[in-house]
């Protein structure tokens, strides 16, 4: 793959003079006074953006390997019908391996992840090896379970998260795209692209639903999917995808002609894709990008789900890919905690440690409240979609108390280490820029 | 398995108090608001109901009898008393939470005695109507500051001091004092004793005219060398410093409950907004983000949310009781974050409803009154905040105060 985005080190840099440049001549007078303003800005505009635009991946040939009659998915889960907060003892060995996974590699990575806006491949193939990226596999496809695992796949999200937002978002992407197919595909996309997410070379992969713009609707999208014959013409943009510049498969939703927002599987070498750099305020070891469709042509196919495709799908696929995101934000929410207790029982001001102050306390009180909180409203709405229950209630209230309550306690994070908290050398400042994310992304992750 | 959802052996429990919520308590609601002090006698026949309840030991009632913690039970997961009282309490108090206080028999001096009296006690007191008096007007939060005294003398205790915001305190057989068997032994020395309403050195001084919860009393006592038989001190007689931990224990039992209490009022509270708002023609839809929508349902999502948190934690420190695990944190979390989460949603509604609201017409105002005790008995916001503080930090009373 060739990408101007390679160089990013150096595009980051000029971009930065670029707009520093822009600023100050936006301010000058002079542009009024020879007229010139408008072009100008266009110039600076035209520039900047095509500096980063490059092409998607080359990407790999998916064929099916073998013919299924019907599409194969996990089954429902079941319950004993009693309330119940302990995770079942496979649940149990993937939070147990996640933790420690996210303790040993995850946090240590993620500074310089963060300044170098990349994941080592290292943590990527482990987390691959966790399996992270397969829950949502069928077993006939190769994959591990065999029952729904949004609470799986929540008690881990969480885990890695709270080694790094950024890095489990990196980590478990490819496996949105996964889950995608195994629950909505038709039994030719599962046979066609499923396998490679089994196996040890896994794809990067999207799930293409925010697009850059302010009050974004994913019932609303607009990027559209217009037929043409048997054919779909794809056209729009979609923001801040993990790797995009590395990925092989997206899952894209548009509003598709006659059916209203659905989702799409598109391979990256389809003509008419490219990739903007999109770097962000955090989750930067994802190393966001921009994916750009320029009436793409898709074969009818590539409709996920193909002539099955449901607008309750769409919607649980919006659903719980906010519930991913919650159980990101849990994890990191709870990072700051685990984070602060130590510090302010060490930190000294006024001869004692400041934890002896009722205004620090109570701030780590209520981290502790709105966490567990954040938690339990997560696994509520994940444990309802893993049993075919209704679930966009939950899916709402989780997102509600992750973006407002998770936001509160980056800011709190930051605010509790004072100075200290504005620095690089405390992870907090990296967890409140993550923690906005909540409230942001849609799509991109699933459980 | 994870699963938050309310098991179906509760659901019949569930139905059953929320009818009579619905049939008994929302009916008398605003009457008895409005005759404070007047006792609501349609709750006798309705109290021979919950004591009828309260026979089976998985079906709680308004939570008087189950709060004595449950066994472990070898690893299996257990939904026991502790959890379907804190859903009878939730369906009550979504009905009214001054008559849920009001109820005959459901004291919190009923929950201390199902707690800690010995069978002899049970004996005795069982049956009866109990109320808690522990505040004084110098001693609020600071339960340790108690100045009331109890001294023996020969087979009695004599108590003496002035007790205030004793709920049903008017209306109950028994009051259970908290008093100093020797003020010089700081917390270690309280103890608490049950007094018979009639005893004539228990003079009821007046009774307190309130914000909320009006059907409800709330009496002041003044103890004056009041005797009780030696036997009527609950728990162990020995002055010694764990003997304090023991009484604020009962606490972390009814913490939960009180918790319920607020989850219940605000769930009330939403309901009729949402019902409010459909007639204005808002509805709120779960898909939509919030900011899409209309400003009053992206307000009501918000305090929808802050419902949920507060009712998902009042959920899981019942949990933890039912299978054993310590849960004083989690008690306290609940407490404090329903406790909050009741008065911002239940003003938040009046807000949202404006005249309706505000108006006694109908009873989110009322509920706008109610809720706030709920944030200041059995230990106010702050204190949850300082024990749940201390427990995070690992830090003693001495060291965070």
């Amino acid at each position: 793959m060739s990408t101007t985005t390679e160089n990013k080190g150096v595009a980051e840099r000029s971009m930065g003079y670029g707009l520093r440049a822009l600023n100050r001549l936006a301010g000058s007078d002079l542009l009024d006074r020879i007229r010139i303003r408008k072009q100008v800005e266009q110039a600076l505009f035209q520039g900047t953006k095509n500096g980063f635009k490059g092409a998607t991946a080359a990407g790999r040939t998916f064929k099916a390997a073998q013919k299924l009659g019907k599409p194969a998915r996990q089954k429902k889960g079941k319950s004993t019908g009693l309330f119940d907060l302990s995770p079942d003892d496979e649940q149990q060995m993937f939070q147990e391996a996640g933790r420690a996974f996210a303790s040993d590699q995850v946090r240590k990575a993620a500074l310089e992840a963060d300044e170098k806006r990349e994941t080592p491949k290292e943590i990527l193939d482990q987390a691959n090896e966790l399996g992270v990226n397969m829950l949502g596999v069928p077993e006939e496809l190769g994959g591990v379970m065999t029952e729904q695992s949004a609470v799986t796949s929540v008690l881990i999200g969480e885990a890695l998260a709270h080694g790094d937002m950024g890095i489990a978002y990196a980590a478990m992407a490819p496996g949105a795209v996964a889950t995608a197919i195994g629950l909505w595909g038709s039994a030719e996309q599962e046979a066609t692209y499923l396998p490679a997410f089994t196996g040890e070379d896994l794809p990067a992969a999207a799930l293409a639903i925010l697009e850059p713009r302010p009050l974004f609707d994913p019932f609303q999208p607009e990027t559209k999917a217009k037929r043409k014959g048997d054919e779909w013409v794809l056209s729009g943009a979609k923001s801040l995808l993990a790797r995009a510049k590395d990925c092989e498969l997206f899952v894209v939703a548009a509003d598709a002609e006659g059916i209203g927002p659905a989702l799409f599987v598109v391979e990256s070498g389809a003509k008419g894709l490219s990739i903007e750099d999109e770097p962000a305020m955090g989750l930067r070891p994802a190393a966001t990008g921009r994916l750009l469709i320029d009436k793409v042509k898709l074969p009818g196919s590539a409709l996920l789900g193909e002539g099955n495709a449901k607008a309750k799908d769409y919607a649980a696929c919006v659903n719980r890919s906010r519930i991913a995101w919650c159980a990101l934000a849990s994890g990191t929410a709870q990072a700051v905690l685990d984070y602060v207790i130590p510090y302010v029982n060490d930190r000294q001001a006024f001869g004692e440690p400041i934890s002896n102050r009722q205004g620090v306390a109570f701030a780590v009180s209520d981290i502790g409240i709105e966490s567990n909180a954040m938690r339990l409203a997560t696994y509520r709405a994940a444990s309802r979609a893993d049993r075919g229950e209704s679930f966009s209630r939950e899916a709402a209230i989780a997102r509600k108390l992750c973006t407002t309550k998770g936001m509160k306690i980056g800011s709190d994070g930051v605010q509790l280490l004072g100075g200290h908290g504005f620095v690089k050398e405390h992870p907090v400042e990296r967890w409140y820029r993550d923690l906005r994310a909540a409230g942001v992304m849609e799509g991109a992750l699933l459980v | 398995m994870i699963n938050l959802e309310i098991p179906k052996k509760f659901k019949p429990l569930a139905n059953q108090a929320n009818q009579v919520a619905t049939e008994v308590f929302r009916p008398i609601s605003r009457k008895y608001d409005e005759a404070e002090h007047s006792y609501p006698k349609e709750l006798d026949m309705l109290a021979s109901l919950i004591d009828g309840m309260n026979e089976g030991s998985d079906i709680g009632g308004a939570g008087a009898a189950g709060v004595r913690r449950e066994k472990a039970a070898d690893g299996e997961n257990r939904n026991g008393s502790n959890l379907s009282t804190v859903l009878g309490i939730i369906e009550l108090c979504w009905g009214d939470v001054g008559l849920l206080l009001s109820m005959p028999r459901q004291g919190l001096g009923n929950s201390a005695i199902a707690s800690v009296a010995t069978e002899e006690q049970l004996k005795t007191y069982g049956g009866k109507w109990a109320a808690m008096a522990i505040t004084e007007p110098e001693a609020g939060s600071d339960s340790a500051a108690i100045r009331a005294t109890a001294e023996l003398d020969g087979d009695e205790y004599v108590l003496n001091g002035e007790k205030i915001f004793v709920t049903s305190g008017d209306r109950a057989d028994l009051i259970v004092v908290w008093a100093s068997l020797d003020r010089s032994k700081g917390r270690a020395a309280i103890k608490s004793f049950i007094v018979e309403r009639d005893n004539p050195g228990l003079k009821l001084d007046r009774l307190e005219h309130k914000l909320g919860i009006r059907a409800s009393d709330t009496a002041n006592f003044t103890l004056q060398d009041c005797r009780v038989p030696k036997e009527a001190l609950l728990g162990d007689p020995e002055v010694k410093e764990k003997g304090f931990a023991g009484v604020m224990e009962t606490f972390d039992n009814t913490r939960p409950l009180v918790a319920a209490m607020a989850v219940g009022v605000t769930r009330a509270a939403l309901e009729e907004t949402r019902k409010q708002l459909k007639k204005a023609g808002v509805e709120i839809d779960y898909d939509v983000p919030a900011n899409n929508q209309h400003a009053a349902a992206a307000r009501f999502l918000e305090m929808e949310a802050d419902y949920e948190a507060a009712w998902l934690l009042t959920l899981q420190a019942a949990w933890m009781a039912d299978n054993s695990k310590p849960n004083s944190l989690q008690a306290s979390m609940a407490k404090a974050k329903a406790g909050r989460t009741g008065v911002d949603v239940t003003l938040g509604c009046v807000e949202l409803c404006g005249s309706i609201g505000y108006g006694e017409n109908e009873l989110l105002e009322k509920w706008a009154r109610d809720s706030k005790i709920l944030d200041i008995f059995e230990g106010t916001q702050q204190i949850q905040l300082l024990i749940i503080a201390r427990q995070l930090l690992k830090k003693t009373s001495a060291e965070l105060r």
